[in-house]
């Protein structure tokens, strides 16, 4: 089985043997298509290395990040601090990497939170319409009016600032467009013959929810999550620039940049690199999520 | 003669290598009524797409020649295309729902047709769309122009569609699967109709079906295509007698009403036919 | 095995079924025929139990039906549609397709019953563990057709089979189906606007017309044009004429 996993006519024949075969190959066709869009593939490379920055950060890191040095305050990179010192000295090279961690860790906590419910909101008001419909998708539409921003400052600053209140607050504003685009999907979904199909099998609701509704609202809901990658980072930084994020002296890059831009005019850097950061993370975010959406999107079979 | 074909390929470009999906594919059509007929992937659509140069485009056409009204459209410019398009060569799809615009009413849409290769007013172009619709039998044409195409039936969106084409007068109709969408009796009406206004403004027609009793009852000729390949070419009223074995498998596995089998004869596909 | 009595379905304001009767013997083989928007399609959604919004009295298998869920009716009562390439689900594959129907009504032997029912309907093995795109149209409605059968239900709903097929296809389709009910003693109910097929298939044909049911009469007496209705005499000339 493992050994078959690198046979390329195993993968794509057009009579598996099993449903292992089955799912693999066309797995496998998804994977080839994925690798001939360019765009989408870097995206996916620079993705795979800021995980691996972040898990390995301990390793990489060439100075403790929360190590204030104030004979070493706003150096320029070099030998010793390769990104520079920030204003208390600290190693910039290892906050970022450590900030990775913050960031990345908001930005999955949220969507783990998120998606979930929204495909499940979506899915269940699309699939029983009427009452359940109405009062869901209304509930939806209260959250979607409240300005985001807004929200989740109020929601921090009633509870308390810190990496948790930014991520449940995130989450909040975050899920009603994820449970307006599974309630599209299935309600086209739910006339669809196979569905009868289904009904006719004598199924349950919660079964044609579960396992032949969801996996097919899936696929755009991973390439919108995606693509909303990019924008819950710049919400984490801005939240984090408030002050209303990670709290000092964790090193968010949000955070980072709001207490490094009193120095942009003299040691532009310090404030600079961790923009680069939130920059390249979020534009490979969103190479990932278009490449994605060319290889998932139903809409183009 | 209004189209002139001669070995006409069309490839697509796919993943495990190129795939001809029309092979060195002849003929000519002039003021009369052609039927292609085929089964799905016979390459029937694409021999008439080629002609207008719409293929998609994964798809390229070479050919010896392929005219369209004197008009050699694998070199033509796309402005001239656009003149074909617009001005000589009209095309009726299957589905008027997708080839009409659903925020236009159906005399507005005429009539743009109609200003686009007359000089007109507006007054004048609203005149020869409900002329037009009264020319495809539509009863109450100055009711129909004024309604979006959601408030039409199969049938008389097809109707539009006809009329829509024919208003700038061109030479050759080519229809796709006109009326595989309509109901039997339907079908017949919208047929009868083409059949009428082609023969009276001695226009060309390019009918392409997988319905060979139904071309067959239409055409003046009929080739039949199989695999990219046409394997015969005769004319309508000598369907009966068609001497290559698909033809005859085409005709004999339909059902009848009149001649009841309990099983209907299966087409085994001989790799002859390919040659 | 099928009763209809006074059957009435209503979609807003507009009467889509306006009383429609007629019964079919079990083992015995039932077409409806009509124009799009008869009303023959909405029929028999209602006796799949798609659609529950209709008046009068439904009986399948000597059961008359309820409204709401009737999980012993799908033992009962399966159904083909129209359009192959709408009917499967495109992320499953055909072995899944199969045994989701056994799954569900906790019927065992899964893997040999879904070999069987592939032979069955002249399927490839080799076929099993494809997905919808990589099957032709006729061996997607093969696939549905088994969908259909594998649960052993006594009544198969047709609803235009073969309309969407090539003509080879549709002939090897219609023997399958020949063969099927013949060998399983299953009762059809067909609904097609192609008089030709479904005389080919049914022993009885009702025509629709407006929401109503016009006319019943045996595919005999429609061949040999006793027909009593304009409509049926209409529909039977087209036929012969494209013929």
């Amino acid at each position: 089985m493992i050994a078959h996993l690198v046979d390329r006519a195993w993968l794509l024949s057009d009579s598996p043997q099993s449903r292992a075969q089955a799912a693999l190959g066309s797995a496998y066709r998804l994977w080839c298509d994925f690798r001939a869009n360019g765009p989408a593939f870097l995206g996916l490379v620079v993705v795979v290395i800021l995980l691996l920055a972040a898990a390995f950060a301990p390793l990489l890191a060439t100075h403790d990040p929360l190590i204030q040095n104030l004979g070493q305050r706003l150096q320029p990179p070099s030998a010793d601090h390769w990104l520079g010192t920030d204003e208390l000295g600290r190693d910039v090279y290892s906050r970022l990497l450590f900030g990775a961690r913050v960031t990345l860790g908001i930005v999955f906590a949220v969507v783990v939170l998120v998606a979930p419910i929204g495909l499940a909101i979506g899915c269940i008001a699309g699939y029983y319409r009427g009452a359940t419909d109405a009062i869901l998708m209304r509930v939806t539409d209260i959250f979607l009016a409240f300005p985001r921003l807004i929200l989740a400052l109020a929601f921090v600053a009633a509870i308390k600032p810190g990496i948790g209140s930014a991520v449940i607050a995130i989450a909040l504003t975050t899920w009603p467009p994820y449970a307006r685009l599974a309630r599209a999907e299935t309600l086209v979904l739910r006339d669809a013959d196979y569905i009868a199909a289904v009904r006719m099998a004598g199924a349950s609701h919660r079964r044609i929810i579960l396992r032949h509704i969801m996996p097919l609202c899936l696929g755009s809901l991973v390439v919108r999550v995606t693509l909303d990658m990019s924008s819950i980072i710049i919400f984490t930084a801005s939240l984090g620039f408030l002050g209303m994020g990670a709290q000092p002296p964790s090193p968010e890059w949000g955070a980072m940049i709001a207490t490094a831009r009193r120095f942009l005019l003299e040691q532009w850097w310090v404030p600079l690199i961790p923009g680069i950061a939130i920059l390249v993370a979020s534009l490979a975010f969103n190479l990932l999520g278009d490449g994605l959406r060319d290889v998932l999107d139903p809409k183009q079979d | 003669m209004l189209v002139e074909i001669a070995g006409l390929n069309i490839v697509f470009a796919g993943r495990n290598g190129p795939h001809t999906a029309v092979r060195n594919v002849s003929l000519t059509l002039g003021t009369e009524k052609l039927g292609i007929v085929g089964e799905s992937g016979s390459g029937k659509s694409l021999t008439a797409r080629a002609l207008l140069r719409l293929l998609p485009p994964a798809a390229t056409a070479t050919a010896e020649v392929l005219r369209v009204d004197g008009t050699d459209v694998l070199q033509a410019s796309e402005r001239r295309m656009q003149t074909i398009r617009g001005h000589r060569a009209g095309l009726v799809l299957q589905d008027p729902k997708y080839a009409l615009n659903p925020v236009m009413t159906a005399g507005a849409q005429i009539a743009e047709a109609w200003r686009n290769r007359r000089k007109g007013t507006r007054r004048e172009a609203r005149e020869a769309a409900i002329d037009l619709l009264a020319q495809v039998q539509i009863r109450d044409p100055a009711r129909v122009a004024d309604c979006y195409p959601h408030e039409l039936s199969g049938g008389m969106g097809q109707r539009v569609m006809i009329a829509m084409m024919l208003a700038p007068d061109p030479a050759l109709l080519i229809a796709d699967e006109p009326t595989s969408a309509l109901d039997a009796p339907v079908q017949m009406e919208i047929l009868n109709l083409m059949e009428d206004l082609v023969s009276r403004r001695n226009m060309g027609l390019m009918l392409i079906s997988h319905d060979l009793p139904l071309v067959g009852h239409f055409c003046d000729r009929v080739a039949v295509m199989y695999a990219g390949r046409i394997v015969e070419h005769l004319a309508a009223d000598r369907l009966a007698q068609a001497s290559h074995p698909y033809t005859r498998a085409l005709l004999d596995c339909l059902p009848s009403l009149a001649h009841p089998r309990p099983r209907l004869p299966v087409m085994t596909r001989d790799p002859a036919w390919l040659a | 095995m099928i009763v209809v009595d006074d059957l009435r379905i209503r979609f807003g304001d507009h009467d889509v079924v306006r009383g429609v009767r007629f019964s079919v013997e079990a083992g015995g083989s039932f077409g409806i025929v009509g124009e799009s928007g008869s009303g023959k399609t909405t029929v028999m959604r209602a006796l799949a139990g798609l659609n529950d919004a209709w008046d009068g009295y439904l009986q399948v298998a000597g059961v008359p039906l309820g409204r709401g869920r009737n999980a012993d009716l799908h033992r009962r009562v399966q159904m083909v549609f129209q359009d192959p390439y709408g009917s499967l689900h495109p992320r499953q594959t055909v072995d899944r397709a199969l045994s989701e129907p056994l799954l569900v009504q906790g019927i065992g032997d899964v893997d040999r019953r879904i070999r069987k029912m592939l032979s069955d309907v002249a399927l490839p093995a080799a076929a099993r563990f494809r997905y919808p795109h990589q099957l032709s149209g006729g061996q997607r409605q093969r696939v549905a057709i088994a969908r259909a059968l594998i649960s052993e239900p006594s009544v198969l709903l047709l609803d235009e089979p073969t309309s969407a097929l090539d003509v080879s296809v549709q002939a090897e389709i219609l023997n399958l189906l020949t063969d099927l009910r013949a060998e399983r003693q299953l009762t059809y109910l067909m609904v097609s606007h192609n008089l030709a097929v479904v005389a080919h298939l049914c022993a009885t044909v009702g025509v629709m017309s407006n929401g109503e049911m016009v006319e019943i009469l045996s595919t005999e007496d429609l061949r040999a044009g006793r027909t009593q209705q304009p409509q049926t005499a209409r529909l039977r000339a087209l036929s012969l004429e494209m013929n």
